[in-house]
């Protein structure tokens, strides 16, 4: 066993671990954080995306002990008392069918704004493409990017 | 934020584009997904799988197992007894089909890579992986068969040798004299095409948690399924438990597509055993297991003859399927290529029909149903070969539709294979795709692009589809020999504080029934969308129900819905009357109040009357207490959606890339509940189609093996590799359901993936190209330009199978 | 899927490491970012009995200047690397390729060093490498060592570095002024590995081109250099650029698999070489 600490969506954990314990598990069978889920066995989908030390990473393919001393938000830490911009655009837009992806979608997408705050159709394409979505055909996806781009606070509808 | 739908003023709800009441716990991950659910004492059960595709097995030897740290059990199929029961298949689609047991653990022989052999029962799923690997397995390998044809040759090894045979069954139908039809025709045009296996590869693996504690003496199974009322049915028919101490809940489910339409091994072990240990029990599928275990769909050789004039008038259709069952029958196996027999005339007129398909055994994991069920396979059969024939007789492929198709004024029309289209406008969706594409001049593009030998050749496909939705009229599905019915189930209440209370049989996994629900009921009830709640997904409280496939959703189970929802006006009106002095015949209700005609000065809500039939003080006679009322709707027919699509596509004939340029689609689909949904369902429709004409296909190597066994194999688009898409939509109503709608689940990947495969060889025909293998790989499109040998662009990988085992020679295409 | 048990080590210096990699053996295995090990784990395709996480070694981390070199620490991240300055602007290439590899998430925790060390033949980054003519810094329990990157990849998934030795940085040669690159991967959708990958570097002199090196992306076992293309692009002008590209997949003997049958990928590696080489002497 080995010890992890970690802050996970602002609170503060230690915790006794298997080292190969993977840290989607972690969060999910230890903390509870459900809302985060696994997708695959070879980090293709990103469904269980989140983000360590402000930075998108796929959590399955993680160990909990790689995260010693570091900061995770997760799908369910994203919302600060309000929703991001980016939950309500995909909302607006209707970028989720199953939501299945929708939690590593939304917080790929948030980290792609972060590095880019204004980018064009092919660059948020490019930057998904490591999260799969087996509904939407991406089309509305990229539109919700689109729209969490252009007006950060309030975002606007669909067409 | 709260979880509601903001409904514009005086307007009726339905044909709004309502944002989802679904999503505000999706985007926040407040989800309730399968796995997520936890409980006291809960194990965790992990299946251990053939390595080989057939073997004999001469001992299991599972104690090992028990002696890992955290095993609690570990069982064979021997050890289970007869608790090892059969998985069932509903549809015996002929009097002498062969359909071999399916046993929850492989006992005797295996028959593919992944069947199970034995299970681990731990504290944990670490444990649980860790212990599998103790359990000892005797393996005495069989020859496996893994090619349609080579498995219907006398002398091949048997996959159900007590069968005798690898031939499941052949199932012929006729419309019209196919033959007399051939002895007018000018010319006869056959063409062989291949719809190859694929994977559904719904994001959310599969999950069951199984709970024998249930408070009435029950067991509780959670499952990520598509269908929990036919999985409680028919897990009481293999575990011999009573169906009414059976609850099956679906809880959120993370996308089926057809594969979480099933009942599966793992679901009959979690309730077996959770029942035999007295505690509860969870399995979570990997994505390698749901590779290689959850069924697969499509896999089909099609012969597809057409007897024309020499104008191109299509005299009649004659169509061979084979069809690979994989190893073991699962729920309709059998019965998917039978729902395509009806749809390869498709929008066409035509004097004869001869239709046969053969299901065949292989040493595959099963196949069974995968979005559009059939009908992408009929689709893909009958578009391709209308745009080889356009091309064998030198016409535009849309001129050669025009010549064929069902006239709008032609409607209703019977088809050749009996079916009764109740409307439909092919003109002008087919007029409005063209504008949208900007046809001419991408044909005129196209004749420069060739003439300066560019590189980059650009290809225009067409497919102008119809499907049949809205599964299905149960006496049909009775003379089919499928063994359930079509029907669809749906309670309304209006409870004492005049919340609305819509409970449905049929099960969403994404494609927001709760919204959709609520805007009918809203609108029938007069109420507030916000004021319905919909209740679905559990037999516990909503036990009544045929679940969800087949774009079935809304045309069956939203017209019981409305039909309930009347049942209660009808009531809530006698009611009312009576509290208002007036005569029922004399009421008119409008906005959720009713008054009498011409003095409307003193209403009734249905709020107020509902809690009038709750206290039941003052209620006429004869009238029971509460305001609610059941429907039960059988559809009397179909609906048949329709449009027309056209790509595209850019080909780099130095690498073979395909890359769509523009896609468009205008699609029919009657009435619109909600036109956002409408649009995101055919946006994803499109994704897979499109992935199964350029991506997506199954490779096994020639062991059995599934080489395409993981996401770094098996290639789902991600966004970089998908287009943005245009698409619009004409109106023609149905005429057979009171909101005029037709379903919508399942058009996009029924008419995208011919409109994709005919622009790649639209862009190749002056190469000399006349077909190229799906996936439409690169490799395959460079094959088919530089090896004249070649010009179908078969490849198979060496040591490979795949194309079900059709070969080059037998699957060249051409005129006869 | 679960990966096994295994014992974890996490050294915080380059001398830690190499000492629990030479206590443990043949059983070790060393974690960079674990991009390409955790899935190897969680399918159960490696057993390692203990993992040495370097992945905390600040000293393996990070880009410097060493006047006519970059040294790239074996531990910066795909993110960091094509992001760095100095990286874009001495080694392009690098910056271009490593874009290439995997998608964002992965890029933030998988390493350069890690990549180059897995020396999977379809990785983007090796070939990359060899066109640089990079050197490879090796520590072991007898010190350090400088491989060029010609003489490190020695087969499917090997290299010179033996179970107790480290890459601890990389050393990359900066592209003067006259120089073009460019990295040209053809793979089927855009999460693939790459079916061929060209990297190129092309040295221009009065409108011709004095010399050109280029790696290639899985046309065999290890990263290949396209001898035959570089001799004839030596001294030649642009417009024998397709001619000298004929040459780029002589000598190879590519696999055959799921993603291209040999002749198909010898075929790739002319085209994708004239272009790559096409772009850098036009860049």
């Amino acid at each position: 066993m080995v010890q992890v600490s970690v802050t996970v969506d602002g609170q503060r954990r230690t915790d006794e671990v298997e080292p190969r314990l993977l840290l989607v598990h972690y969060l999910r069978e230890r903390l509870g954080k459900v809302g985060t889920p696994v997708g695959c066995d070879t980090s293709n989908c990103g469904a269980c995306t989140v983000h360590l030390d402000g930075k998108s990473v796929k959590s399955c393919s993680v160990l909990a002990v790689q995260a010693d001393g570091s900061e995770i938000t997760t799908i369910e830490g994203l919302a600060d008392g309000e929703w991001h911009p980016m939950q309500t655009a995909f909302k607006e837009c209707h970028a989720l069918q199953c939501g299945y992806c929708t939690p590593g979608m939304i917080m790929a997408a948030v980290d792609l704004l972060n590095n880019n705050p204004d980018p064009s159709e092919d660059e948020i394409r490019a930057g998904l493409e490591g999260n799969l979505c087996r509904c939407t055909g991406y089309h509305n996806i990229v539109k919700a990017v689109q729209s969490a781009a252009s007006q950060p606070a309030s975002v606007g509808g669909v067409q | 934020m709260t979880e509601t739908v903001e409904r514009p003023a005086r307007e009726n709800a339905v044909g709004q584009p309502l944002r989802r009441k679904e999503d505000a716990r999706l985007v926040t991950g407040r989800t309730n997904w399968t796995d997520n659910i936890v409980l006291p004492g809960m194990l965790h059960m992990a299946v251990l799988r053939s390595p080989m595709a057939h073997a004999r097995i001469t001992r299991v030897d599972v104690s090992p197992a028990l002696a890992r740290p955290g095993v609690v059990a570990a069982y064979s199929g021997a050890d289970l007894g007869d608790a090892n029961g059969s998985i069932p298949c509903v549809w015996p689609v002929t009097d002498d089909i062969v359909m071999p047991p399916h046993r929850c653990l492989a006992t005797d022989e295996v028959r593919y890579v992944g069947d199970a052999v034995a299970v681990v029962i731990a504290g944990n799923r670490y444990e649980a992986a860790d212990a599998l690997e103790a359990i000892e397995v005797d393996y005495e390998p069989l020859p496996p068969v893994l090619e349609m044809p080579a498995a219907l040759q006398d002398d091949s090894p048997l996959v159900h040798s007590e069968s005798g045979t690898n031939k499941c069954y052949t199932w012929e139908f006729a419309g019209g004299d196919y033959e007399a039809a051939k002895a007018k025709a000018d010319r006869v045009f056959t063409r062989h095409y291949v719809n190859q296996r694929l994977i559904p590869m719904a994001m959310e693996p599969r999950a069951v948690v199984a709970n024998p504690t249930g408070p009435g003496g029950e067991i509780t199974l959670w499952s990520a399924t598509q269908i929990p009322h036919v999985l409680r049915l028919l897990l009481a028919l293999v575990t011999g438990i009573p169906e009414n101490r059976i609850r099956v809940i679906a809880p959120d489910v993370g996308g089926g597509f057809g594969s979480k339409l099933q009942l599966y091994r793992e679901e009959v072990l979690a309730v077996v055993i959770a029942n035999r240990l007295g505690r509860p029990l969870k399995w979570t599928e990997s994505r390698s297991e749901n590779a290689q275990v959850t069924h697969h769909g499509r896999d089909q050789l099609q012969e597809i003859e057409l007897a024309v004039t020499n104008e191109g008038k299509i005299l009649g259709l004659r169509v061979d399927l084979t069809a690979n069952m994989g190893a073991y029958l699962h729920i309709i196996t059998p019965g998917v290529p039978i729902l395509g027999a009806f749809m390869f005339n498709s929008i066409y007129k035509m004097e004869g029909y001869s239709f046969s398909c053969t299901g065949v055994f292989t040493n595959t994991t099963p196949t069974d149903a995968y979005r559009g069920a059939g009908r992408p396979e009929a689709t893909f059969a009958i578009e391709r070969i209308m745009d080889d024939l356009a091309a064998e007789l030198g016409v535009d492929p849309i001129e050669l539709r025009r010549r064929n198709w069902i006239k709008h004024e032609e409607f209703p029309y019977t088809t050749i294979s009996g079916l009764e289209y109740d409307s439909g406008n092919y003109e002008a969706a087919t007029e409005r795709a063209l504008e949208l594409l900007g046809y001419d001049e991408l044909r005129r593009e196209q004749q420069e692009r060739r003439d300066r030998n560019d590189p980059v050749q650009l290809g225009i496909g067409v497919s102008t589809f119809t499907e049949m939705c809205g599964l299905a009229p149960s006496r049909l599905l009775g003379s089919l020999k499928y063994v359930a019915g079509g029907w669809e189930h749906a309670t309304v209440r209006v409870l004492a504080t005049g919340a609305v209370e819509v409970v449905t049989g049929s099960t969403p996994h994404g494609q927001g029934h709760v919204t959709a629900w609520s805007q009918i009921a809203a609108d029938a009830l007069g109420v507030d969308v916000d004021a319905v709640q919909v209740i679905h997904g559990d037999t516990g409280t909503s036990p009544y129900g045929m679940d969800t496939y087949g774009s079935r959703s809304l045309v069956v189970g939203g017209m019981a819905v409305v039909a309930a929802a009347e049942r209660v006006v009808e009531k809530a009106k006698l009611v009312a009357a009576h509290l208002l002095e007036a005569d029922p015949g004399d009421l008119e209700y409008k906005d959720g109040a009713f008054s009498v005609k011409g003095s409307p000065g003193s209403s009734k809500t249905i709020q107020e009357v509902a809690f009038e039939a709750f206290t039941a003080h003052n209620l006429p006679d004869g009238v029971e207490p509460t305001l609610q009322a059941n429907s039960t709707i059988d559809p009397a027919t179909f609906s048949y959606p329709h449009g027309t699509h056209l790509c595209a596509i850019d080909i780099d004939t130095e690498t073979g890339m395909a890359k769509i340029r523009k896609y468009v689609c205008v699609d029919d689909i009657g009435k619109v509940v909600n036109p956002m949904i409408v649009e995101g369902q055919i946006h994803g429709g499109l994704a897979q189609g499109i992935a199964q004409a350029l991506y997506e296909e199954v490779v096994y190597d020639a062991e059995g093996n599934l080489v395409t066994g993981s996401l770094v194999d098996y290639l789902v688009p991600a966004a970089p590799d998908l287009p943005s898409f245009v698409t619009d939509r004409t109106e023609t109503p149905s005429t057979t359901n009171p909101l005029g709608v037709k379903g919508v689940g399942e058009a996009g990947t029924i008419a995208s993936t011919p409109a994709v495969v005919n622009a790649v060889v639209d862009a190749l025909r002056p190469f000399g190209v006349d077909d190229i293998r799906m996936a439409c790989t690169p490799e395959r499109v460079w094959r088919a330009i530089n090896d004249a040998k070649s010009r179908g662009g078969e490849r198979v990988a060496e040591g490979t199978v795949a194309y079900g085992g059709a070969t080059t020679d037998s699957t060249a295409g051409g005129a006869s | 899927m679960i990966p096994p048990s295994f014992e974890y080590v996490r050294p915080g210096s380059v001398e830690e490491a190499v000492s629990a990699l030479a206590s443990s053996g043949d059983d070790a295995k060393v974690m960079a970012g674990g991009q390409s090990l955790i899935p190897l784990l969680r399918l159960r395709l490696s057993y390692p009995e203990v993992v040495v996480d370097v992945g905390r070694i600040e000293a393996l981390r990070g880009v410097r200047d060493e006047g006519d070199h970059l040294v790239i620490g074996a531990m910066t991240t795909h993110d960091e690397v094509l992001r760095d300055p100095l990286v874009r602007t001495h080694c392009g290439l690098i910056a271009e390729a490593t874009e290439t590899v995997a998608d964002p998430a992965v890029r933030h925790r998988g390493t350069f060093g890690g990549a180059l060390a897995h020396a999977d033949p379809a990785g983007d980054l090796p070939a990359v490498a060899l066109a640089l003519d990079a050197g490879f810094v090796i520590e072991g329990p007898g010190g350090r060592r400088t491989v060029p990157a010609s003489e490190f990849f020695l087969d499917y998934l090997q290299t010179v570095l033996g179970p107790d030795e480290l890459l601890v940085e990389v050393r990359v040669p900066k592209l003067g002024a006259g120089w073009g690159y460019r990295y040209e991967k053809f793979h089927r959708v855009a999460q693939s590995w790459a079916i061929v990958g060209v990297a190129a570097v092309v040295q221009r002199s009065n409108g011709s081109i004095a010399s050109a090196r280029i790696g290639l992306t899985n046309m065999g076992a290890t990263p290949l250099r396209a001898s035959a293309t570089e001799q004839a692009l030596a001294g030649a002008d642009l417009g024998s650029i397709g001619d000298a590209a004929g040459h780029a997949a002589d000598g190879t003997s590519p696999a055959s698999d799921l993603n291209g049958a040999a002749d198909y990928r010898q075929h790739l590696a002319r085209v994708l070489t004239g272009r790559a080489v096409t772009a850098a002497a036009r860049a």
